[in-house]
């Protein structure tokens, strides 16, 4: 053991990032005090991150514990390190340096920063407390210290009225998980009270409340990452932070939520039936098809990546289904592939989903604009910026050599062994999945092709585009620090794979094989004849045959300069209206697609002959989810309290019936009682 | 001994629980608060014997201050006050006799269910005193509930308070400091409404509770 274990420099850094909170209380209202504190913030996430990874490689199989004496008396508070929460530590920190780092540029436009920077390092103390909390307790309240945060810095506009509704509908859905994950805990702590995740793992699941945990789980924690139909809050919240809490909330705080479903199913409850991976597999592929189909649909280029997240969590969520199907069964390689898929997804959607953002924050500091239809043609402007969009938008639209392919493939070669499955049911399933998971693979493309087309592409829609400038470098380095992370990774998947494994074995009791000793650095799921993957040639060859290409053309074709109008790709009239707008792009998608996910409908105006207005289309779409499952709960709630409403008139006398009739009814059930 | 000091102190306990429910059909407000001091008489009464008993010489205190204040110096001020207000010969309530007696029976025998079935471990004393004092309480709020007038309203409220002493002193051990603080409150209690009253007075010209409601627009 090291003189300094792991969990108490962890704690350490929860403690520091604290003070750090405090600390910018007091001087947040200082133009300068974002350097002080952002500065703290990076160099305490990027110590938190080297343990944490250091942790992983050097002692993959230990778990150091520690109780302290707080929270409530006969409790304390447990905290524990192992495997899972060192990959997860390692995840947030990266991303939270990042986040730092970025906001140290980005900062400098903020109108109120007093309200960004006290919260900023409580938002990063509470995720690595959920991480790190090894009791029921402890991690509730963690849990919520991470939701409030969060919530604070949604609300940091809050005098526009939708910062507002998002941050209620965002408080609203927030505590309803937590109420889940409270009854989850509760179920799983038993009738003893046995808090500490330690006695919950020896009682393991309470006999026949299996599926009520699960499916508390599921809702706790789906409510916080996303999943549909619960997703409502998220494109609503995360677009209203400011880009580098965007980018965390998108980014870091839903794979918290993923975390916590790890920990609950694979570690606390302990082995499950098969039969419990059909709900997650079926509400994973549903929220990655819904989530993308939305974000094709969206104007704003924030809510498309907040819509993009929905998508990347049902992706792990399935491989975390897949991963329960195939451990049901005893298919221990197959968990573990597919386990490993879903944690490779965790940490290439925290890279490249804060790569994005971060652009996006680029882009919204360039130009004060986060409609598509009012930017364009940003790529001449803003260079640098534009070409680390490009790598975000190329990895998490899974193209190789990127790592969104690599996780993503892993994904699709767990599915590929669904035959294997003992079940019919299974068997299936897991291939409509795939076909789903496909289907969504395809319009993350095309999403990504729409967002960054119409916003760097083209000709700039408004003045405010046209005007754009390169933003600063702080922000630049951090992009690229982040573009060059997803690039490694998709190179050299191996070394990934390799460094998750033990995370993997503590959540399915077994591994992948070793992926680094197979030569030219390819990755082998499960035999060389069945399938392999080297993102390294992929890479060399992509590169070569652009260089070859591009010289080819340099020096090969004529240079001799032509001017022809022709008819100008398209569009010969000046007019930038002329160009393909968002809505246009994904007319067709929405044609296909649309009409049963949003009931979206067309509707042509021709005026009469001789009226000499234009011609109007216009589209109605409808949010299904949320006509169909929230607004009827409101109106529940509304009519309840309207019908609730007189007994805040009731006479002196009347209360005090109610008070006497409850106690009698309370006595007499305490008379009753068996 | 043991045996003597437990009867009497049934006796008194029992006392209070029967004088509750003549408190319940009492129509008159003077008679009422008659029985109302008699009722912490036995309250004063029971409160020293428990003191004997216990050897607890401080509970003579508060059987002193229930003497006093609750047997002679709340009744006294407020038939002054009912004399004042010229309501001394009205005749009030919400319920019928009959129905509220049974009711105030059937709270008796609730609670002796309720505290004999709970309380299998504690010593009989203790048990038989916390089942007369819940009775007491129950027939305190019940004359609450089915009273009108605020005068009554205020000795339901006192007697209740009664059924809370009793509880306390029945139980040994109870720190001196809470008896007085709820004594003074219970004093704070009467002051403040007795104020109200002359409030509501001035106001309604009645102390009748269900003018304010009218007053609201509320009366059914």
């Amino acid at each position: 053991m090291s003189a300094l274990p792991p969990l108490d420099v962890m704690l350490w850094c929860v403690l520091a990032l604290l003070a750090t909170g405090v600390a910018a209380i007091v001087i947040g209202r200082n133009a300068w005090a974002r350097w002080p504190v952002y500065c703290a913030c990076l160099a305490i996430s990027g110590i938190a991150c080297a343990f944490a990874l250091l942790h992983l490689i050097v002692h993959p199989a230990a778990a150091w514990e520690a109780v302290l004496p707080l929270g409530l008396p006969w409790i304390g508070a447990h905290f524990r390190i192992d495997a899972l929460a060192a990959f997860f530590l390692v995840v947030i920190n990266l991303g939270a340096a990042a986040a730092s780092l970025y906001g140290l540029g980005y900062g400098r436009h903020e109108s109120a920063p007093e309200r960004v920077l006290p919260f900023f390092p409580v938002f990063l103390a509470g995720m690595n407390m959920v991480l790190l909390a090894a009791d029921a307790f402890t991690f509730l309240l963690s849990w919520e210290f991470m939701s409030l945060a969060s919530w604070a810095l949604v609300m940091t506009h809050h005098r526009d009225d939708d910062n507002r509704k998002a941050g209620f509908v965002y408080i609203v859905m927030a505590s309803f998980g937590t109420l889940a994950l409270l009854l989850a805990f509760g179920l799983l702590a038993g009738a003893e009270g046995g808090y500490a995740f330690a006695t919950i793992r020896e009682q393991g699941a309470p006999p026949g409340l299996t599926g009520l945990v699960l499916a508390l789980a599921l809702l706790g924690t789906g409510s916080k990452a996303g999943l549909v139909p619960l997703h409502v809050w998220l494109p609503l919240a995360h677009p209203a932070a400011p880009s580098h809490v965007s980018a965390l909330m998108s980014g870091v705080m839903t794979k918290v939520a993923i975390y916590a479903f790890i920990r609950i199913v694979f570690d606390l409850l302990g082995p499950i039936g098969w039969e419990w991976a059909i709900p997650v597999l079926i509400i994973g592929a549903a929220t990655a098809v819904l989530g993308v189909l939305s974000a094709l649909m969206q104007n704003d280029i924030k809510r498309v990546l907040a819509y993009s997240t929905i998508e990347n969590i049902g992706l792990i969520f399935v491989a975390l289904g897949l991963a329960m199907a195939f451990q049901g069964n005893g298919m221990q390689a197959a968990a573990a592939l597919a386990m490993t898929a879903a944690l490779f997804h965790v940490l290439n959607h925290s890279l490249f989903k804060n790569l994005l953002f971060f652009g996006a924050g680029a882009v919204l500091s360039a130009t004060g604009e986060r409609a598509m239809e009012k930017l364009g043609g940003l790529l001449n402007r803003m260079p640098v910026t534009g070409l680390l969009f490009l790598v975000g938008s190329v990895a998490i639209s899974a193209l190789p050599p990127l790592n969104g392919f690599a996780s993503e493939w892993l994904m699709f070669q767990a599915i590929l062994l669904s035959p294997e499955l003992p079940q019919w049911a299974l068997k299936l399933l897991v291939p409509a999945v795939g076909a789903l998971l496909a289907l969504a693979a395809a319009l993350a493309a095309a999403c990504f092709v729409r967002a960054f087309g119409i916003t760097f592409l083209g000709r700039p829609r408004s003045e405010a585009a046209a005007g754009a400038h390169e933003i600063d470098r702080l922000s630049i380095a951090a992009m690229a620090i982040v573009a060059v992370l997803c690039l490694l990774t998709g190179i050299v998947p191996a070394v990934v794979i390799d460094a998750v494994a033990p995370t993997v074995q503590f959540a399915t009791g077994t591994r992948m094989p070793v992926q680094t000793d197979i030569a030219w650095l390819s990755i082998v799921p499960i035999a060389e004849s069945r399938s392999s993957y080297n993102g390294l040639l992929v890479f060399v060859f992509i590169v070569a045959s652009a260089s070859a290409a591009a010289f080819v053309i340099h020096r090969v074709a004529s240079d001799k300069l032509r001017r022809a109008p022709a008819w100008d790709c398209g569009f010969p009239d000046a007019s930038t209206v002329t160009q393909y707008s968002a809505d246009s792009f994904a007319q067709p998608l929405r044609r296909v697609f649309g009409g049963f996910a949003f009931r979206a409908r067309e509707e042509v105006h021709m005026p009469l002959p001789g009226n000499g207005n234009p011609a109007r289309l216009t589209v109605h779409m409808h949010d299904l989810v949320w006509e169909g499952l929230y607004l009827p709960i409101v109106r529940l709630i509304n009519v309840l309290a309207e019908k609730l409403n007189h007994l805040q008139f009731l006479t002196i006398r009347r209360y005090l019936s109610l008070v006497f009739g409850a106690l009698v009814f309370l006595l007499l059930v305490v008379a009753s009682w068996p | 001994m043991n045996n003597l000091a437990f009867d009497i102190a049934h006796l008194l306990a029992g006392g209070l629980v029967l004088i509750s429910l003549m408190l319940l059909y009492q129509d008159r407000l003077t008679s009422l608060l008659n029985a109302f001091a008699l009722q912490a008489f036995v309250l004063s009464l029971s409160v020293a014997w428990q003191a004997y008993v216990q050897n607890a010489p401080h509970l003579y205190l508060t059987a002193g201050i229930a003497l006093s204040v609750k047997a002679v110096i709340i009744p006294l001020a407020l038939r002054r006050i009912i004399r004042r207000l010229g309501i001394h010969r009205e005749i009030e309530t919400a319920i019928n006799v009959g129905p509220t007696m049974l009711a105030g029976l059937g709270l008796i025998a609730l609670s002796m269910v309720v505290v004999l079935r709970v309380t299998s471990e504690a010593d009989m004393l203790a048990r038989e005193d916390l089942a007369f004092a819940l009775s007491v309480v129950l027939l305190g709020l019940l004359m609450m509930v089915t009273r009108r007038n605020a005068v009554s309203q205020v000795v339901g409220f006192m007697s209740l308070e009664n059924g809370l002493i009793l509880a306390a002193t029945g139980a040994k051990g109870m720190p001196f400091v809470v008896e007085i603080s709820v004594a003074f409150s219970v004093l704070i209690a009467f002051i403040v409404i007795g104020i109200f009253l002359f409030r509501i007075r001035e106001r309604f010209d009645s102390v009748d509770l269900e003018a304010m409601d009218e007053f609201r627009g509320e009366a059914h």
